[in-house]
């Protein structure tokens, strides 16, 4: 009852924000927040839910991202009309990755998914489609309201809040779901779980597409309000990381984990890039790191079992 | 001939490589942990090479056993600091464990020593030789032949020695290894310690010919991870054929198809043979 109200106060600080605040500043963190949210959520359904620990969504990202670009540089098109392409791209990727990959077990897919990203970002780095290292760029006027391109981030803030609620609904349906279930008898063991007829391959699959799809949408809502990617912002292995440490951080596995994770690490990264300037991308990654580390090495479950250990020993010492 | 040279180069490269992966080999066999930080050793000891040379003056001879010495002691380190706890742990924290150490020691490096490229001069090891039409540099070869000699040494070691059958017994079976009077734990730190002294001897090898950046660790831990599954778990020998043959394979196609694209054919390689056998080419279970 208490969480329940706790998430009901959450959800209206969340959607609050850009009006409490007058700072330009604090309302595109906040919307980035969101970003982060969205991204790691999609995430949280593989390597959370069903214990597939991915360390190449990045693939599903840039290809989000550089759909909606491509689309405007070769097609004269809005942006975010890119976002179904990137989709689709995306879930042919990861079909293709998936297949292969679901049959190893542990850190060798883990490993198989960084070869497979890096893979890819190599091959985008050095296509002139794609702009090769140089990247591309969005429109530098809005045309119409189509270009989704606002200069305050407000529109954002409520786009990507939307995105947001419509994946964790999902995500709370799937939980409660006979592939909930499913998801998490794999997540226990692939092999315990094929010997009580879990048919583990194909709901990897599904977990996996679902999880591309979203991951790609997130891309293209980056590139629609950034309106600049390259290989290294839209497909490096540095967003891989940032997925899983924000949802690691919160709680894999959990509804609200990854959201929990992005509102700590992203308003922390935000800060130290503004302290430090270009410099600080070096100390961002330093900072993940140790937070990492640490959280692998004192609390796994992140802040979610933490506040869940808290809980119980308060409710056990009540009265 | 350059053909020819092309796959010398690769052989020379592809021993320095066996010689870093049959530390993880070892690592991973043991323990079944991965040290997603492995090519950051690597890169951490390319550095303590040349600053080595450029702040203390010392030469080759004393800086690679330096450069093991290193890193035997901080794999004994991150061993009992974090990796004797996550081992047990549920797999993410374990990826998340080492990955975070990681980026740590990469963005560390990154913010002390600058993104900027730094070498060791050329000179620090003789010329060139030319065997037979073949041109090939003496740092390189000296790299080749010794990584390859102490990656042979380090066979030996595993499967010769007193020391090797206690590190065999505990990865075979932990409970029966302390009937037997073995300290799994003490084991497991000298085998971290092996295994990060190896990628201690390989970086400073390195960097007698290559430059040294703070991320050249990315690549280098992609590439011990595709030899240790292509050689097979815990396996020395299978570390040095798989180190070899991805060297000759990266030489080759850098020259044929361009040097941007060398990795794309190892990971494309590798993520093939994962398609056909998921346990790795030599691995069982």
């Amino acid at each position: 009852m208490r969480d329940r109200s706790l998430v009901i106060i959450g959800f209206f600080f969340i959607a609050a924000w850009p009006l409490l605040v007058h700072d330009v500043f604090y309302q595109r963190v906040g919307a980035l927040v969101l970003l982060a949210a969205i991204s790691a959520s999609a995430w949280n359904l593989l390597g959370g839910y069903a214990g597939q620990v991915s360390v190449g969504h990045a693939v599903y990202f840039g290809a989000g991202a550089y759909a909606s670009l491509i689309v405007y540089t070769e097609l004269d098109w809005p942006p975010i009309a890119g976002a179904p392409i990137g989709v689709l791209v995306s879930m042919a990727i990861s079909a293709l990755i998936g297949t292969p990959t679901f049959r190893l077990r542990g850190h060798y897919f883990s490993m198989a998914t960084i070869a497979a990203a890096e893979l890819f970002r190599i091959l985008v780095a050095n296509w002139t489609l794609t702009g090769a290292a140089v990247g591309l760029m969005g429109p530098p006027v809005p045309r119409t309201i189509a270009d989704l391109s606002f200069i305050s981030p407000i529109p954002y803030h409520y786009l990507f809040l939307s995105v947001l609620i419509i994946l964790l609904a999902m995500t709370w349906l799937i939980q409660r779901s006979r592939m909930g279930y499913y998801l998490a008898a794999i997540r226990g063991g692939d092999r315990a779980a094929s010997s009580l007829g879990v048919p583990v391959l194909r709901y990897k699959l599904y977990a996996l597409l679902l999880s591309a799809a979203f991951t790609s949408i997130a891309g293209s809502l980056y590139a629609v309000m950034v309106g600049f990617i390259d290989p290294d912002s839209a497909l490096g292995i540095l967003i891989s990381v940032k997925l899983l440490i924000v949802a690691a951080l919160g709680g894999a596995g959990t509804l609200f984990g990854p959201l929990v994770g992005a509102v700590i690490l992203i308003p922390l990264e935000e800060t130290t890039n503004a302290l430090f300037g270009g410099g600080g991308t070096g100390i961002t990654f330093i900072v993940y790191g140790a937070i990492i580390l640490l959280v692998a090495r004192f609390q796994p479950g992140g802040v979610a079992a933490l506040w869940a250990s808290l809980t119980r020993r308060s409710a056990a010492r009540a009265p | 001939m350059i053909l020819l040279q092309v796959v010398v180069s690769g052989l020379l490269m592809g021993s320095v490589y066996a010689l870093f992966s049959s530390g993880l080999t070892l690592i991973w066999g043991m323990m079944n942990v991965v040290n997603f930080a492995h090519g950051d050793f690597v890169m951490l000891a390319m550095y303590a090479a040349f600053f080595a040379y450029t702040l203390l003056h010392l030469g080759p001879i004393v800086f690679i056993p330096g450069a093991a010495a290193l890193m035997f002691l901080l794999g004994v380190i991150v061993y009992l600091g974090l990796v004797r706890h996550i081992a047990k742990g549920p797999m993410l924290a374990q990826i998340l464990g080492t990955f975070g150490l990681a980026l740590v020691l990469r963005y560390s490096a990154f913010w002390a020593f600058t993104a900027n490229f730094v070498s060791l001069p050329d000179t620090l090891v003789g010329g060139t030789f030319d065997l037979g039409g073949i041109r090939i540099e003496a740092s390189r070869l000296l790299a080749g032949v010794l990584a390859l000699v102490i990656t042979l040494a380090m066979h030996l070691v595993l499967t010769r020695t007193a020391l090797g059958s206690r590190l065999l017994a505990v990865s075979e079976d932990r409970n029966a290894a302390m009937l037997m009077g073995i300290r799994p734990d003490r084991m497991q730190a000298i085998a971290w310690g092996i295994g990060a002294a190896s990628t201690g001897i390989a970086g400073a090898l390195i960097a007698l010919f290559f430059y040294i950046s703070p991320t050249v660790g990315e690549s280098l831990s992609l590439i011990a991870f595709v030899v240790v599954c292509l050689g097979g778990f815990g396996s020395v020998p299978g570390a040095l054929i798989a180190g070899i043959g991805i060297g000759v394979i990266e030489a080759l196609s850098a020259y044929l198809i361009g040097a941007v694209y060398q990795d794309v054919v190892v990971y494309a390689l590798f993520l093939g043979v994962l398609w056909v056998r998921p346990q790795g080419l030599l691995g069982t279970n």
